[in-house]
């Protein structure tokens, strides 16, 4: 583990990736300081991370959409699987460099509140625990760029995908708006998802059984659920999507609250999709 | 050292290894010898922990490759088809990561890296990053990567491919020298190659173990008797008389050419084959008649090789055989 996370940091700085996503994440917080902090002459830091965190729209799949997919297509995976480690080890020492090569940048901006707290009153504890809280996010969306990235063989589909997938997640409470909250409309997205679901499913596991049993059990699940209290559909659909938005969950810091349930949620989110990522590389081993 | 049993890999309904068994014996060059998707690399893949089976067993020393990984691992270093390299790094920092991965640490770590540099010969490349390195060198980068953690086995797939004739020859010297310190397997689709390196070989055709064997063994036991081709201005009778009088001649096939000769095509069951050309040279000089012409048709594994991959094996073979008799 500790030789993939050497061996990823140093692939970073050989290339012009790091430097792309620290520079990309400085400037922008630079620039929301310098507009809030400065020329508005707010004193909380934390408005500036509510500001910046539309940067990980960009510059997570920059960092992350090649730590997989590149390896798969100068076929240096095949070395990966024939050493004595472990597809987790693999993917754990990818998962803590980038955490690193994320860090570095965020060290930086640690300074920012030090430096405008001598010039007036900056709420440190909420500046602080908010800059915990913009960190603990950006892993969980570099979790979620690890396990694009392992589906491709492709960095460009990989980073097209994963901009929109964070983008989709951005505005997913804004979009909620918009949807229909009926009980039957809520049902029939539902139906699309299972599709999506059956298959991803097929797709990652190529048995047929399995993803159409999983798709027709969720099927009839939902079925028998709306003919007997529909009312339970009523409104689910925008529910689930500000539910699932990241994002939403950080502004809860920049409030002023330090959310014990986001950060589970975030971590159960990484873990989660880390998790998927060993799967969908170990899966190769047996197509 | 390594035995494989009943290995089988399908690829939905494609059966690229079929019921694939043998034993592999320390100290040893074994050449797998095969034609361009007869399943060497699926079985190598399979061999080295890259690619899971369908069915069967894998045991290198003991521990299943499936079951306990991580002990059967250690004990190979595999190059597979393409070298996987970091073009971005350096020869140096890329085996310092695949050592690391090994287990290796420290000094033992150090002396390694510069052994096996020394060993495959890139200390004039060593700071070079791998981008800029030819094929040859990054085949030779590749080779390091294997003997890194000091491996009983090393495998390398197909490794003189895509090679310029010299680097062929410095790459099959390595591999000569890598045989006097581990039992290497390495698989090629040319057959001299197989034949000038190993000691052992094993030719696979579609997907199943036709030949098992050294290749002088091979051949003799493969081959059509060695043939000897005759040109001579004497009579078809005396010819055939003659020929009737020399031991080891198992059969004879006498023609009149246009010319007037008399070509004969002699069989022989006889290990030396200069042996019977000789009492053949010495029949016709007793007798005071003119060989005009002698050559020897020596059979070698080449054929035995195109006889096997093309029919798909000896079995198919002589049931084939057996249906024309019936």
């Amino acid at each position: 583990m500790i030789a993939v996370l050497k061996h990823e940091l140093r692939l970073y700085f050989h290339s012009l990736t790091a430097y792309v996503f620290g520079a990309f994440l400085l400037a922008f917080v630079g620039i929301g300081a310098m507009l809030y902090n400065i020329q508005a002459a707010v004193s909380n830091f934390e408005y500036v991370l509510s500001f910046g965190c539309l940067v990980f729209v960009v510059i997570v799949p920059i960092l992350t959409m090649r730590v997989i997919a590149e390896e798969r297509k100068q076929k240096t995976d095949q070395l990966l699987y024939a050493l004595p480690i472990t597809t987790t080890q693999v993917i754990v020492g990818k998962y803590l460099a980038l955490l690193i090569v994320y860090l570095i940048p965020l060290c930086l901006i640690c300074f920012y509140p030090l430096i405008f707290s001598k010039y007036g009153d900056v709420y440190l504890l909420t500046s602080y625990g908010s800059i915990l809280a913009f960190f603990i996010m950006g892993a969980a969306l570099i979790a979620l760029g690890v396990f694009i990235s392992s589906l491709t063989d492709n960095q460009g589909f990989a980073a097209g995908i994963g901009i929109a997938v964070i983008l989709l997640n951005y505005y997913s409470v804004s979009l909620s708006e918009y949807i229909s909250s009926t009980a039957f409309g809520s049902v029939v997205v539902i139906y699309v998802l299972i599709l999506v679901l059956g298959v991803v499913i097929r797709h990652l596991t190529r048995n047929d059984t399995l993803a159409y049993g999983i798709g027709f059990a969720l099927f009839a699940v939902t079925i028998v659920t709306y003919y007997l209290d529909s009312s339970k559909f009523e409104g689910l659909l925008p529910k689930i999507m500000t539910k699932l938005s990241l994002f939403e969950r950080f502004y809860v810091f920049v409030n002023g609250v330090f959310d014990m349930t986001a950060v589970v949620y975030y971590i159960t989110f990484a873990v989660f999709f880390l998790f998927l990522s060993v799967q969908s590389l170990e899966k190769r081993r047996y197509n | 050292m390594i035995s494989v049993e009943h290995l089988t890999k399908c690829y939905g309904d494609f059966m690229a290894v079929e019921d694939l068994s043998f034993e592999i014996d320390e100290g040893h060059v074994y050449g797998f010898l095969g034609p361009n998707g007869a399943g060497k690399s699926t079985t190598m893949n399979i061999m080295t922990g890259c690619l899971s089976a369908t069915a069967g067993h894998v045991r290198i020393d003991g521990h299943d490759i499936f079951e306990e990984p991580d002990k059967a691992k250690k004990l190979i270093g595999y190059l597979p088809e393409q070298p996987p390299l970091y073009m971005a790094e350096t020869p140096v920092e890329y085996l310092r990561f695949v050592g690391e991965a090994k287990g290796l640490r420290g000094a033992e770590l150090k002396a390694q890296i510069e052994d096996v540099i020394r060993q495959t010969k890139i200390e004039d490349v060593r700071n070079r990053r791998i981008q800029a390195l030819s094929k040859g060198y990054r085949q030779r980068v590749g080779i390091a990567q294997a003997l890194l953690g000091n491996p009983k086995v090393i495998v390398l797939d197909e490794p003189t491919v895509g090679l310029d004739p010299i680097q062929i020859i410095e790459i099959r010297a390595l591999i000569k020298e890598l045989g006097q310190n581990h039992t290497v397997i390495f698989s090629s689709h040319i057959l001299s190659e197989v034949q000038t390196i190993c000691d052992q070989i094993l030719i696979i055709a579609k997907g199943k173990l036709v030949a098992f064997g050294e290749p002088q063994q091979l051949e003799k036991r493969l081959l059509a008797p060695n043939e000897i081709m005759i040109t001579t201005d004497a009579g078809k009778e005396e010819v055939k008389i003659l020929l009737s009088g020399v031991g080891h001649v198992t059969a004879a096939e006498i023609k009149e050419t246009d010319g007037g000769l008399v070509t004969a095509c002699l069989k022989t069951d006889h290990d030396d084959i200069y042996a019977v050309s000789r009492a053949v040279f010495e029949a016709f000089a007793a007798n005071k008649l003119a060989l005009l012409e002698m050559s020897l048709k020596k059979a070698n594994l080449e054929d035995v090789f195109l006889e096997l991959t093309e029919s798909g094996g000896p079995d198919e073979k002589i049931s084939e055989e057996e249906k024309k008799t019936k």
